[in-house]
C-alpha cells in the first residue's frame, strides 16, 4: 500500500479537475458526490498505508520524479511516510470525508456549489502534498495550496463584503507567516545544503551547526506556523475566516490546515530540540494564545466565533506540548481535536442551517428538543473539548498539562490548566445559549428542523471519534500513539514517564477545574447566579476590553494596516508623479520639437537644395580649413 | 600648346556653380535636371583632367567617369519619369508648386 501512496492526493486532484472543469455546465450538485467519492477513496488508501505503517514499515521514502536539479542540489517530489505522516493522512484524509458528505447536505441549495467542491477538493490536495512532502520545499508548496484554497473558500460568498474582507485579511497575515517560512528554509538550505528532512536530520547529528544559525531557523519556521496556526502574533485572521461556509470553517480552519503549524514543528522537532531555546519560544507562545484566545471565547456571542477563539486556544496547547517537549502528544491532541472540534463546527452548521443562517446565540435557545442528534453530538463533541473523561480530549489535554507540569515548566501548566476551566465554561455557555432554556426569537424556533441524514450521519461518525479517539493514547505517556510515533519525533532526550500518582493527581486537578468551569457556567447561564449581565457590569472595563477581542483588530489596523496604506499611497504619488510624469513630459517634449522643427520640412525643393549646398560648402570650408592647417606646417 | 591643369579647374569650377546656382533659381523642374546634369559634366572634366594629369600613377580618374555617365543616364531617367508623372497629376512642373510634403 505504501508504493500507492501517491493516491492518495491523486483522488482529490482529479476530483478537482472534474468539478472544475465540468461542475458548472453539466455536473451540477453531482460534484459533491465525486469529490466525496474521490476523498473516501483517498481515506481507504491513507487507512492501508497506515497499516503497513504499523506494521513496521517504519520510515518509506516513495519518490514519484526528480522536479527540480542544479548542479549538486536537486529537490524531488518524494513522499516520506513515516508514522507522523501516515496518522496525518488518515486524519486529514477521513476528516475530510465526513465532512465533504456533510456538505452535500449543508450545500445543496447554493448555486456556486460546483466551485465550492473543487476547491474544497483543491484544498484536500494541497493538504496532503503538505503532510506527505518528504522536503521543505514541497511542503512549501503544500502550504501555499492551502493558504490559496483557504482565501478562495473564506470568501466563498464573495458578493458580500465582509467574506471578501476576511479572505483578504486571512491571505495577508498568512503571507506574513510565509515569509517567515521562506527565510526558515532558505537558511536551512544554506546552513545544511539540503532541504530534504532526512538528509537535514542527517547531518544534524554529523556536523554540530552553530546554535545562533539553528535558533534562526527554528524561530523563522515557528513565526511561520504562527500565521498558518494562527497563533499570536498572527491570529487574528482566523476568527474573520469564520465568513467561510461552515463546512470549511470545520475543514479548514478547525481540523485540518491550521494544524499545519504544529505538524510543521513536529517534523522539524530534531532541529527544534537541537536549538534549545526556541523550544522554550514555542511553549510560551502557545500557553499565552491559549488563555488569550479562551479569555475571548467567554464573551463572544456569535457561535462560529466561540468555536474559532476555540480553536486558536486549542492550537496553543499543541505548541504549548511541542515546546515542553512532548511532541507525541501535541500529535495525539491535534488527532482527537480534529474530531471534535470538525463536530462542534458541523453542529453549529446544522443550527444554523436549522435557524435560517442565524448566528447570533442571542437568538436562539430551547433548540435541544428540535435537533436532537445535534444536540447529543454537541454535547459530546463540547465535552471532549471541556477534556471530560473519558471523552478523547481528556486523554490529549490532560497529557499536555501533564507534561508541561513535569517537564520543568510549571508556571506554564498552571495557565494551561486554568485554561481547561475557561474552556470549559465558554462551551458549557454556548451550549446552554443554543440549546437549553427559552426560545428567545419563537419565529425562527418554530421553523427550525433537524438536519437531512446526510448532515446528521456524519455527525454521529465524528461523535464515535469524539469519544473514542482518546483510545489511542492510554495509558498516558505509554500509550499506542507514543511508541508509533517516537521514531518521527524523537528528540533524543529520555523522557521519563512520571510515576501514576502524579499522572492521576494532575487528571484529577484538570477534571475538577473542568468541573467547576461547568458548573459556573451553568449557574450563570440556568441559574442567573450570579447573572451574567451583573458580572458583566461590575467587571465592565475588563469585559468590554473581551467583547472588543483586546482591540487587537484595532491596534493592527492603526500600527500596521494604516501605516501599509500610507507607504501605498506614497508609492502611488511617486509612480503618478515621478514615473508617470517622466514619461509624460518626455512625450510632451517630443511633441513640441516636432512642432519646432517640422517648419523646417518646407516642401519647396529650391529649399532642400539650398540646404544641401550650404552644407557642402561647410564640409569644404571646414575640411579646406583642417587641410591647410595640417599640410601647412 | 599645352593647356595648364588650372585652366581645366577654373572651367570645372565654373561649370559646376553655375549649375549649383541654376538649381537653386530656376523653378522648372526640366531646367533643374539640365543643371544637375552640368554639375556632374564638371566633375568629370575635373576627373578627366586629373586623370591625364597623373597618368603615370593613376588613371583610374577616367574610369570613374564611365560610371558618372551611367549614374548621370540613371538619374535623367528617372528624374524625368518624376516629372512627367508629376505633370500629369497637376499640370505643372514648377517646383515650388508641388510642396504636398511640407511639414
Amino acid at each position: 500500500m505504501i508504493a500507492l501512496v501517491w493516491l492518495v492526493p491523486a483522488f482529490p486532484l482529479a476530483a478537482f479537475l472534474v468539478c472544475g472543469l465540468f461542475g458548472r455546465r453539466w455536473l451540477r450538485q453531482a460534484t459533491g458526490w465525486i469529490a466525496s467519492a474521490a476523498v473516501g477513496a483517498s481515506a481507504v488508501v491513507a487507512l492501508g498505508v497506515l497499516a503497513e505503517v504499523m506494521g513496521g514499515a517504519e520510515r518509506t521514502v516513495v519518490p514519484l520524479y526528480r522536479w527540480i536539479a542544479v548542479g549538486d542540489f536537486s529537490v524531488d517530489v518524494a513522499a516520506l511516510v513515516d508514522p507522523l505522516s501516515a496518522v496525518m493522512l488518515v486524519v486529514v484524509t477521513v476528516v475530510s470525508f465526513l465532512i465533504f458528505v456533510y456538505s452535500n447536505g449543508y450545500m445543496a441549495h447554493d448555486h456556486g456549489i460546483h466551485r465550492f467542491f473543487a476547491w474544497l477538493s483543491l484544498f484536500v490536495f494541497a493538504m496532503l502534498i503538505l503532510v506527505m512532502a518528504d522536503n521543505y520545499l514541497l511542503m512549501f508548496v503544500g502550504w501555499e495550496g492551502v493558504g490559496l484554497c483557504s482565501y478562495l473558500l473564506i470568501g466563498f460568498w464573495f458578493e458580500r463584503p465582509e467574506p471578501y474582507y476576511a479572505a483578504k485579511k486571512a491571505f495577508v497575515m498568512n503571507r506574513i507567516g510565509d515569509w517567515g517560512y521562506t527565510i526558515g528554509i532558505i537558511t536551512v538550505f544554506l546552513v545544511f545544503g539540503s532541504m530534504n528532512f532526512l538528509d537535514v536530520f542527517r547531518r544534524l547529528e554529523e556536523s554540530a551547526p552553530a546554535q545562533g544559525a539553528l535558533t534562526l531557523i527554528c524561530l523563522a519556521l515557528f513565526f511561520g506556523a504562527t500565521g498558518k496556526s494562527a497563533q499570536l502574533p498572527l491570529y487574528s485572521w482566523l476568527p474573520d475566516a469564520m465568513e467561510g461556509p461552515t463546512p470549511v470553517s470545520a475543514l479548514i480552519h478547525a481540523a485540518t490546515m491550521v494544524t499545519s503549524g504544529v505538524y510543521l514543528v513536529a517534523r522539524s522537532m530534531p532541529l527544534f530540540a537541537a536549538a534549545g531555546s526556541a523550544l522554550a519560544v514555542v511553549a510560551l507562545v502557545g500557553t499565552i494564545t491559549a488563555i488569550f484566545a479562551a479569555t475571548i471565547a467567554l464573551v463572544q456571542f456569535d457561535i462560529k466565533r466561540v468555536m474559532a477563539y476555540s480553536t486558536v486556544s486549542q492550537l496553543g496547547y499543541m505548541f504549548l506540548a511541542l515546546g515542553v517537549g512532548a511532541p507525541a502528544a501535541a500529535i495525539f491532541h491535534l488527532v482527537t481535536h480534529a474530531f471534535f472540534k470538525a463536530l462542534l463546527f458541523l453542529g453549529s452548521g446544522s443550527v444554523i442551517h436549522a435557524m435560517n443562517n442565524e448566528q447570533d446565540m442571542r437568538r436562539m435557545g430551547g433548540l435541544r428538543a428540535k435537533l436532537p442528534v445535534t444536540y447529543w453530538t454537541m454535547v459530546i463533541a463540547g465535552g471532549a473539548l471541556a477534556a471530560l473523561p473519558p471523552l478523547a480530549g481528556f486523554w490529549s489535554k490532560d497529557e499536555i498539562v501533564g507534561a508541561a507540569l513535569t517537564n520543568g515548566y510549571p508556571l506554564l501548566g498552571a495557565v494551561g490548566l486554568l485554561t481547561g476551566g475557561l474552556t470549559a465554561f465558554y462551551i458549557t455557555r454556548a451550549l446552554w445559549l443554543v440549546f437549553h432554556g427559552q426560545p428567545r426569537e419563537p419565529h425562527l424556533y418554530e421553523h427550525a428542523h433537524e438536519s437531512r441524514r446526510v448532515m446528521t450521519i456524519p455527525l454521529l461518525a465524528l461523535a464515535a471519534g469524539a469519544v473514542l479517539a482518546g483510545a489511542i493514547g492510554i495509558p498516558p505517556d505509554q500509550g499506542f500513539i507514543h511508541s508509533f510515533l517516537a521514531p518521527s519525533v524523537e528528540t533524543g532526550a529520555t523522557e521519563q514517564a512520571p510515576p501514576l500518582a502524579t499522572i492521576l493527581t494532575i487528571a484529577l486537578g484538570s477534571v475538577v477545574v473542568s468541573v467547576l468551569g461547568i458548573v459556573v457556567s451553568l449557574s450563570m447561564y440556568a441559574r442567573g447566579r450570579p447573572d451574567p449581565a451583573a458580572v458583566a457590569r461590575a467587571a465592565e472595563g475588563y469585559y468590554r476590553v473581551l467583547v472588543n477581542k483586546y482591540y487587537v483588530d484595532e491596534l493592527y489596523d492603526h500600527r500596521f494596516v494604516d501605516a501599509a496604506r500610507a507607504f501605498a499611497g506614497a508609492a502611488w504619488a511617486f509612480d503618478i508623479h515621478v514615473i508617470d510624469g517622466l514619461a509624460n513630459r518626455f512625450g510632451w517634449a517630443l511633441v513640441m520639437g516636432g512642432t519646432v522643427l517640422r517648419r523646417v520640412q518646407t516642401g519647396i525643393v529650391g529649399n532642400y537644395a539650398l540646404t544641401i549646398v550650404a552644407g557642402l560648402l561647410f564640409v569644404l570650408f571646414a575640411y579646406g580649413g583642417y587641410a591647410a592647417g595640417v599640410f601647412g606646417r | 600648346m599645352i593647356v595648364p591643369l588650372g585652366a581645366y579647374i577654373a572651367v570645372s569650377a565654373a561649370l559646376f556653380f553655375i549649375g549649383c546656382a541654376g538649381v537653386l533659381v530656376r523653378r522648372n523642374a526640366v531646367v533643374i535636371l539640365m543643371c544637375v546634369e552640368l554639375m556632374l559634366n564638371a566633375a568629370n572634366l575635373a576627373l578627366v583632367a586629373f586623370s591625364r594629369k597623373y597618368g603615370a600613377v593613376d588613371e583610374r580618374g577616367s574610369v570613374f567617369v564611365v560610371f558618372v555617365f551611367v549614374i548621370a543616364a540613371a538619374e535623367v531617367a528617372v528624374g524625368l519619369a518624376i516629372v512627367l508623372s508629376a505633370y500629369r497629376n497637376r499640370a505643372v512642373i514648377d517646383v515650388d508648386e508641388i510642396h504636398q510634403m511640407s511639414g
